[in-house]
């Protein structure tokens, strides 16, 4: 018999953990949902844009009543619970409908705050929390004139906003000064308040109500300094408590919410809470991001998998009032122990205000430009050291370095068809409508359903924008962590170190010593669990090439007829006459369609059939060649300039360093792609500036550049430090390397490796420390002893099979 | 039905495919981590990948191409991509493979 779950609270935080349960154990519980709304599972946020004609209720549904029995699941909408008998295990409804529980999730949420003052019972007078709420403003728009809302906060100001959009006259009143004071501070505040003014709303700042009164429906409010005003409707947006009278007068353990732990149990072990109903670690909550990481922890247990904490996490805030632009998050009012940055500029509306603590950024408020917010987000749950950026980090990411992405990432000013994802593609519009029709959450949902940021994943910062403005605030990056794929809820740092730690050895190891939630994983994970363990466990792990992507697989690169691609090495870009003739030959025999020189100084065969692979390479290889490794997450190409021995500026052999340099590298294994180059002078003509390492030579000796690329984002490289030997240069080459590869994630860059961690860490590792660097190197050259031993010469020596067909027929 | 032997199962990678090559194109033969072996015409309904080339997990086989997830017993694109390619019987008889084209 399954064990039964029960369900009190048919909310965002509730139901989102049935889907997490759902997808980890399909089978494991037959469940019941009681909610006291009559409706499906909808999304409460987007209350606001109903309310301001933006959205219909249907376009907000989640879950509707059809999803409920797609996966047998009971529910009772329109039913509250009012009693738990925790000795029978039963929960027991307002009309005695019972259903018995071996495992009880209180998701009840909170209820909005009533101020206590006279005449909050009148009608007229209500908070602004569900649909209904939102009904009854919609009706009375229709019929009266003016609406006054108590409470200048988030949900005030969006229901103010939408009252009066629809029609209504609409003064919103505030205790204090500042609006928004959970979000914003003062000079931000400002801002918005003339913003709002200029919109047509009116404010009463400072105000503090005293009673409500009328005739059997609400006619005025009235002030403790004696003043009133005439209003026909008061929505009260003063805050909201946790819902947990029912938890109480049922004994659990209660102070201001319901008390959980870290995996959002009860004081009854039984009984699980997850929501804004729940007090965890003395917090409680009031955004759905980290009710979303708490559903998924909570799922993970009740399922008995027994691995995931929650860890409180820290927020971001927008605004949904069209054409106001804000974004605050963390610590943005600090103390004695913090430094501001800020930046103002009144006549634009844009205000900007950074929280540094200890070289770490610890809030931010940004007002009227909020394209940076995904970015200092980003630093904030990064704990990246800023002591680097600082100079500038406050005029935006575009201004480091050159990672020139700076406008294109305004996503809210962009038309509908401006095109997002360049890779597949795909516009504003297209993904706006597919999170809003699709009721997406996640960028791993919008990757699935539009194929945005799924490819090349350099627009994902503007899809997670679009996420973000489309649905009003930055839940779905919320978590500090990003799990690895969906196979499991590990990070990429987290499987690196368990491979470590826990000497794990192979990929089926791996994957059962982590609980991975597949067999055999998928086509994301595997190529990264096979890299981690080809660089922590160097000469000793046997590559998988099942989990290689096809062009690591077979060493060519597929094209887009299913031929292939094929580019062998040319040391430092320089060739001779009988490299040429042997290429020219190998061409002619296998009748190449197209022989192009490449972006990275060689030359590429193009258009060769997969059959021929093997007997070409065997000729390649006779003639000197080895693979040049265009397909792989490996060490690219070593671009170099004439230098020394020829150009009239040159001063150092810059040729033979870089093939000295590509002769030491090639054919390690790197996250990403690798690629050097050496240019003989500051004239820089191999480009090393915007190169994941770069040399550049002067007459005192080479200066070392890294983090750099070409690609969709070009950024241009940092200075790491400069030094007077080729040696030097040698060795800081293999330990730059060996960090990159043992502490960046499969598939980033250098670029964005360098900008997560910080280049000062990067500094005090190779720089300021010769011991570690010496060591690093010392790695390098160990794990580089078996590598080099050309591809295309083992694969035409031993698996001609895998590429020729097993039979012919016809 | 028409069986035709493919080869024995030990010539196709687990975890990987080999190409039939016939008058109407390429097939490709899939064998699973469990040893279940899946045939599908080898174009992706995408761009016409060859699927052949794919990494293969469960019943399923990402295309090299764009990524698009094929499942290996209906040819059917998985999630939000719709297409499908045809699929062809197959049976392993004491370890040879037969399909039935
Ligand atoms: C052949 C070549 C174009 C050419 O005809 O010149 C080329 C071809 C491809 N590039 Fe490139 N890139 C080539 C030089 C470059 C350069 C120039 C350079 O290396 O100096 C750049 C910009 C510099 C850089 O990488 O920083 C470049 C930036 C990219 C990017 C964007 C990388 C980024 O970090 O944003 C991709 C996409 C990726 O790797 O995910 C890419 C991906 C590709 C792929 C592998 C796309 C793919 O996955 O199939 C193309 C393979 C074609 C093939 O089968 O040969 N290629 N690509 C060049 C091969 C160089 C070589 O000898 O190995
Ligand atoms: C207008 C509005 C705008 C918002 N905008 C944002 C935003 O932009 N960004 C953001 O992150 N958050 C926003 N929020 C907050 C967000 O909606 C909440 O954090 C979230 O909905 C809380 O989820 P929950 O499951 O804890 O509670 P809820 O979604 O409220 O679900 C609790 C459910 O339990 C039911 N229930 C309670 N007691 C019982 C009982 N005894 N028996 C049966 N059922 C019961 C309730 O009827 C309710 O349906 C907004 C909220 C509102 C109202
Ligand atoms: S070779 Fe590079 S730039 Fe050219 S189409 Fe391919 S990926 Fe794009
Ligand atoms: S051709 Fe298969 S995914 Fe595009």
């Amino acid at each position: 018999m399954k064990e039964k779950l029960v369900l009190i609270g048919n909310g965002m935080a509730g139901v989102r953990t049935l889907e997490e349960v759902l997808k980890l154990s399909p089978d494991k519980y037959e469940i019941t949902v009681f909610g006291d709304e009559p409706y499906g599972n909808y999304n409460r946020i987007m209350l606001s844009p109903v309310l301001a004609g933006e959205k219909t209720i249907n376009q907000i549904m989640i879950n509707d009543l059809q999803w409920y029995q797609d996966n047998n699941i009971t529910l009772h909408a329109g039913k509250r619970i009012t009693k738990i008998d925790r000795v029978n295990c039963q929960v027991i409804s307002e009309d005695g409908t019972v259903a018995d529980y071996d495992r009880l999730l209180m998701a009840t949420g909170s209820r909005p705050f009533i101020l206590p003052i006279p005449g909050s019972d009148l009608p007229g007078v209500i908070s602004f929390r569900d649909i209904a709420d939102v009904d009854f403003m919609l009706e009375t728009a229709q019929t009266h004139k003016k609406a006054v809302v108590i409470g200048g906060g988030l949900l005030g100001l969006e229901a103010a906003n939408g009252l009066m959009i629809q029609g209504m006259d609409v003064t919103v009143v505030h205790l204090t000064d500042v609006l928004m004071n959970q979000q914003l501070d003062k000079p931000a505040s400002d801002m918005m308040l003339e913003q709002l003014q200029a919109k047509g709303l009116k404010f009463l700042m400072q105000h503090e109500s005293a009673a409500i009164e009328g005739d059997g429906r609400v006619e005025r409010l009235l002030f403790k300094d004696g003043s009133s005003i005439d209003t026909d409707l008061v929505v009260m947006a003063v805050g909201i408590r946790p819902n947990a009278e029912l938890a109480k007068s049922a004994g659990i353990y209660c102070e201001r919410g319901i008390v959980v732990d870290d995996t959002m149990q009860t004081y009854d072990p039984k009984i699980y809470a997850v929501g804004e109903c729940v007090q965890h670690r003395g917090l409680t909550f009031g955004l759905v991001a980290p009710l979303f990481e708490q559903a998924k922890v909570c799922a993970n247990h009740l399922v008995h998998m027994g691995i995931a904490r929650y860890m409180s996490s820290i927020t971001s805030t927008k605004l949904k009032v069209t054409g106001i632009d804000l974004f605050s998050a963390g610590d943005f009012i600090g103390d004695e122990s913090t430094e501001d940055l800020v930046f103002k500029d009144a006549a634009r509306h844009v205000y900007k205000k950074l929280v540094i603590k200890n070289d770490q950024l610890v809030g931010a408020v940004l007002y009227g430009d909020t394209v940076d917010g995904a970015w200092y987000f980003q630093l904030m749950r990064d704990g990246t050291d800023v002591s680097s950026l600082r100079e500038f980090m406050l005029f935006g990411q575009h201004h480091l370095g050159d990672s020139g992405h700076g406008a294109a990432n305004a996503v809210d000013g962009l038309p509908d068809d401006a095109e997002i994802c360049g890779c597949n593609g795909v516009c504003k519009g297209d993904i706006v409508k597919a999170i809003t029709t699709e009721s997406l959450f996640t960028l791993d949902e919008v990757k699935a359903h539009t194929k945005a940021a799924a490819s090349c994943g350099s627009c994902t910062g503007l899809v997670e924008q679009l996420l973000a403005s489309t649905l009003g605030s930055d839940f779905n990056d919320t978590p500090t962590k990003k799990a690895m794929c969906g196979c499991t809820d590990m990070s990429h740092g987290e499987v690196k170190a368990a491979i470590r730690e826990q000497q794990l050895k192979s990929i089926p190891e791996v994957m059962q010593a982590l609980d991975w939630k597949t067999s055999d994983g998928c086509h994301s994970c595997r190529p990264a669990l096979n890299y981690y363990l080809l660089s922590t466990w160097p000469n000793e792990y046997v590559d998988d090439a099942q989990s290689r992507f096809i062009n690591e697989r077979v060493h060519a690169n597929i094209q887009k007829d299913g031929t292939y691609s094929v580019v062998p090495r040319m040391w430092g870009g320089v060739t001779n006459a009988r490299e040429l003739r042997a290429l020219a030959d190998i061409s002619d025999k296998y009748n190449v369609p197209t022989v192009k020189v490449t972006g990275g100084q060689r030359i590429d065969l193009l258009g060769v059939k997969k059959e021929d692979l093997p007997n070409m390479w065997a000729d390649l290889s006779e003639a000197g060649f080895v693979s040049g490794h265009a397909y792989g997450k490996s060490l690219r190409t070593v671009k170099t300039c004439v230098g020394s021995e020829w150009c009239r500026f040159g001063t150092q052999d810059s040729t033979g360093l870089g093939i000295n340099i590509e002769k030491m590298t090639w054919g390690s294994w790197t996250p990403h792609k690798f690629k050097i180059a050496v240019s003989g002078c500051p004239r820089n003509c191999a480009e090393a500036t915007i190169k994941d390492l770069g040399v550049v030579c002067v007459d005192s000796g080479y200066e070392l550049h890294v983090g750099g690329n070409g690609g969709i984002k070009v950024r241009a490289t940092d200075f790491l430090c400069k030094v007077s030997t080729e040696e030097e240069v040698m060795e800081y080459t293999a330990a730059f390397m060996q960090l990159y590869r043992e502490d960046a994630h499969y598939l980033e860059r250098t670029a964005p490796w360098i900008e997560r961690v910080g280049l000062k860490s990067v500094v005090s590792q190779l720089v300021d420390d010769p011991d570690n660097r010496k060591l690093l190197a010392e790695r390098f050259y160990e794990s580089q002893k078996n590598a080099q031993e050309d591809p295309w010469a083992q694969h035409a020596a031993t698996q001609r099979e895998n590429y020729i067909p097993i039979k012919q027929v016809g | 039905m028409n069986w035709t032997e493919v080869g024995p199962l030990s010539a196709i990678p687990q975890k990987g495919a080999r190409v039939i090559e016939t008058s109407d194109g390429d097939v490709a033969v899939f064998r699973t981590s469990t040893d279940e072996v899946f045939a599908l015409f080898d174009q992706c309904p995408h761009k016409k990948g060859p699927l052949s080339q794919g990494i293969v997990y469960d019943k399923k086989v990402a295309c090299p191409l764009h990524n698009w997830v094929i499942a290996l017993d209906s040819g059917e694109a998985t999630g939000p991509d719709k297409g499908c390619t045809r699929s062809f019987a197959t049976k392993v008889d004491n370890g040879t493979v037969f399909i039935a084209l």
